[in-house]
């Protein structure tokens, strides 16, 4: 399944490379230790979308996006930003890319607003003289003016993610790269992050974003790619990538058995018989005629309902189940 | 997608900036760290302990030194009778007497935490992203760190200056050749072998930035910078291992007397500050191999 999703991605970027924010080919790093954190990965992130970049912990999302910024060299393979070789051109193409790279990181000492400062004074590329009115601008936008001037190290988890988007948000960016954004956010906090990214990704700058939180991606992103144990497991817009997975029927009804046998003889895969109904996958039967077929055929249906697969099924599914952390 | 596109053209103009070491783009980085190091709390109680311990040379110098004219020449460490004589030698003896342990110390603290602290917080991967280039950041956090070490240099001197003149005369300097000078080229030789200790304390800026590209934990990188000053120390101490000496950068470190003499003797001073720059280039040669190949993982 996971090979018939990359497809489309894969002949859209052979009809356009440029069309790609963000384009690796054969990733791979491993490890010292001979750990393989990612193995060929291939990520296309169109230009313009927001991408939602899924996967259990420890399945090398965040050192992917740690070599995409140069932060760790690849093993094996290539990374683009922007039309860029990276780590070859990072310095002409980082300064387009905000970031936020496995938290937020600031000097505890100094206040909000003097971390932004250091942070723009390290900018070569800004002009400092619009530099008191962008990091203003900044820290109004995450909702962080009041706070401006207490000292990092009394910033809540929150304010620290707020913080972090400040420094993404410094200038205008082509591409952000944002990797846990609403870690640690209350639900008002996650809301006005999904709200920011709405907007910035309105402006034209495309938006990578990790997260756990699968219904925030089914309501912001408009691609998903999905990283399990180091692979890429599917890759493709939100739609592509959920019409993959199968929908099931639920049926309530009196005489389960014979719902099960009309289902079977309708060519539908995986019927389950329970005590008051039956369950199976569609497939590509047509649900109507497949009712009437259950009325005709006097199974005393009472309900039927069309289940299909939300994002976090076809997670779970695509990533397993279990909670051990990888080896 | 139009917008990336013309939301490229005003990054792509500031890119065509005045590059190279000195532009004025690089100075606001230089400024912002200097800030950093020269308002931190630590860094600012050890110059003050360096203050406090040149006070407290001058004070017990003052309390137990005998009436004028009972002190015999000669008798005493270098300088320490001289003080009595005049207040501006309480400067170099108290240069003399902070540069063995204190000074490295303190610019061991300093430099330890360059790289390593930017990795125990997590800013160096911001640092790095923004973009800041490696070998720039590496220039960057030298020149913080050798500034430091020329103010604690000057904490010591300007408190020796002015605790001398508080506590004992002060007039025309008789020099280490006999010689004597006005008070004010007294000074000006001062402020030699301040530059002088400055340049010696640039190696161990040296040296803890390399052990600070090793680890990320900063305590570490001070320790071990301040434990390999104090062994070279030692083993500038052991006699039999005097075919080594002359390599070892603590070498020269007292080589300054030789500012105080009339005419000055530059040969000791030329050679040290060679010495130095050899030391400095090897060990900010390694140190930039180290960091502009290790993955960041912090």
């Amino acid at each position: 399944m996971s090979t018939s999703v990359q497809a489309a991605p894969a002949t859209a970027a052979a009809a356009s490379g440029a069309a790609l924010a963000v384009r690796t080919e054969g990733l791979t790093k491993r490890f010292r230790t001979g750990q393989v954190a990612v193995a060929d990965l291939d990520l296309a992130v169109p230009a313009g979308a927001v991408y939602g970049f899924l996967g259990p912990n420890g399945s090398g999302k965040t050192t992917t996006i740690r070599m995409l910024l140069g932060l760790v060299a690849p093993t094996a393979g290539t990374v683009h930003l922007l039309g860029h070789p990276v780590p070859g051109e990072r310095s002409a193409v980082l300064p387009r890319v905000g970031a936020l790279v496995e938290g937020p990181a600031f000097h505890p000492y100094l206040t909000g607003e003097e971390n932004l400062r250091r942070a723009d004074a390290a900018d070569r590329t800004v002009d400092p003289r619009t530099s008191r009115a962008r990091i203003a601008a900044a820290l109004d936008r995450v909702g962080l003016a009041a706070a401006a001037g207490k000292r990092y190290r009394v910033y809540s988890l929150g304010m620290r993610q707020r913080l972090g988007l400040a420094m993404a948000l410094l200038r205008p960016r082509d591409l952000l790269v944002l990797d846990e954004p609403t870690n640690g956010l209350d639900p008002q906090g996650t809301r006005e992050v999904r709200t920011l990214v709405r907007e910035v990704a309105a402006e034209g700058t495309t938006v990578m974003v990790s997260t756990h939180l699968l219904a925030e991606v089914e309501q912001l992103a408009t691609h998903v790619g999905v990283m399990s144990a180091g692979r890429m497991v599917a890759q493709g817009t939100l739609a592509e990538v959920t019409s993959a997975t199968t929908t099931r029927v639920e049926v309530d009804c009196r005489q389960p058995r014979v719902a099960a046998d009309v289902l079977t003889a309708a060519g539908l895969d995986g019927v389950a018989v329970a005590a008051d109904g039956v369950r199976a996958d569609l497939g590509p039967a047509d649900p109507e005629a497949v009712l009437a077929a259950l009325v005709a055929a006097g199974a005393g249906v009472r309900q039927f309902a069309l289940h299909r697969s939300t994002l976090e099924e076809l997670f779970v599914a695509l990533t397993g189940e279990g909670f051990d952390v990888r080896a | 997608m139009s917008a990336p596109e013309t939301a490229a053209a005003p990054a792509a103009a500031p890119a065509a900036a005045p590059r190279g070491p000195l532009a004025l783009r690089d100075a606001r980085f230089l400024a912002s760290e200097l800030r950093l190091v020269m308002t931190r709390r630590r860094n600012l109680v050890m110059l003050a302990v360096l203050a406090l311990a040149t006070i407290a040379i001058g004070v017990a110098i003052e309390v137990t030194s005998p009436d004028p004219g009972e002190i015999s020449p000669g008798e005493g460490p270098p300088f320490l009778a001289s003080i009595t004589e005049n207040g501006l030698f309480l400067a170099f003896t108290a240069l003399v007497a902070s540069l063995p342990v204190f000074l490295p110390l303190a610019v061991s603290v300093v430099s330890g935490e360059a790289i390593a602290g930017e990795a125990s917080t997590g800013t160096l991967r911001y640092l790095l992203v923004t973009p800041v280039d490696r070998t720039r950041l590496l220039a960057v956090k030298l020149v913080a760190t050798a500034f430091y070490g020329l103010v604690a240099a000057m904490v010591v001197v300007i408190t020796g200056v002015v605790v001398g003149a508080l506590l004992f005369p002060v007039g025309d300097i008789t020099l280490l050749s006999g010689t004597t000078v006005s008070y004010g080229e007294g000074l000006l030789r001062l402020l030699g072998v301040a530059l002088y200790v400055t340049a010696m304390l640039t190696t161990v800026a040296a040296l803890g930035l390399l052990v600070s590209t090793f680890t990320e934990v900063p305590v570490a990188a001070m320790s071990a910078t301040a434990i390999t000053v104090v062994l070279v120390e030692i083993l500038q101490a052991v006699p039999q291992l005097s075919a080594i000496h002359p390599w070892l950068f603590t070498t020269a470190w007292l080589d300054f007397g030789d500012l105080l003499r009339d005419p000055v003797v530059l040969d000791g001073v030329v050679r040290g500050l060679a010495l130095q720059a050899g030391w400095i280039a090897v060990l900010l040669a390694l140190a930039w191999a180290r960091l502009t190949s290790k993955d960041v993982t912090s």
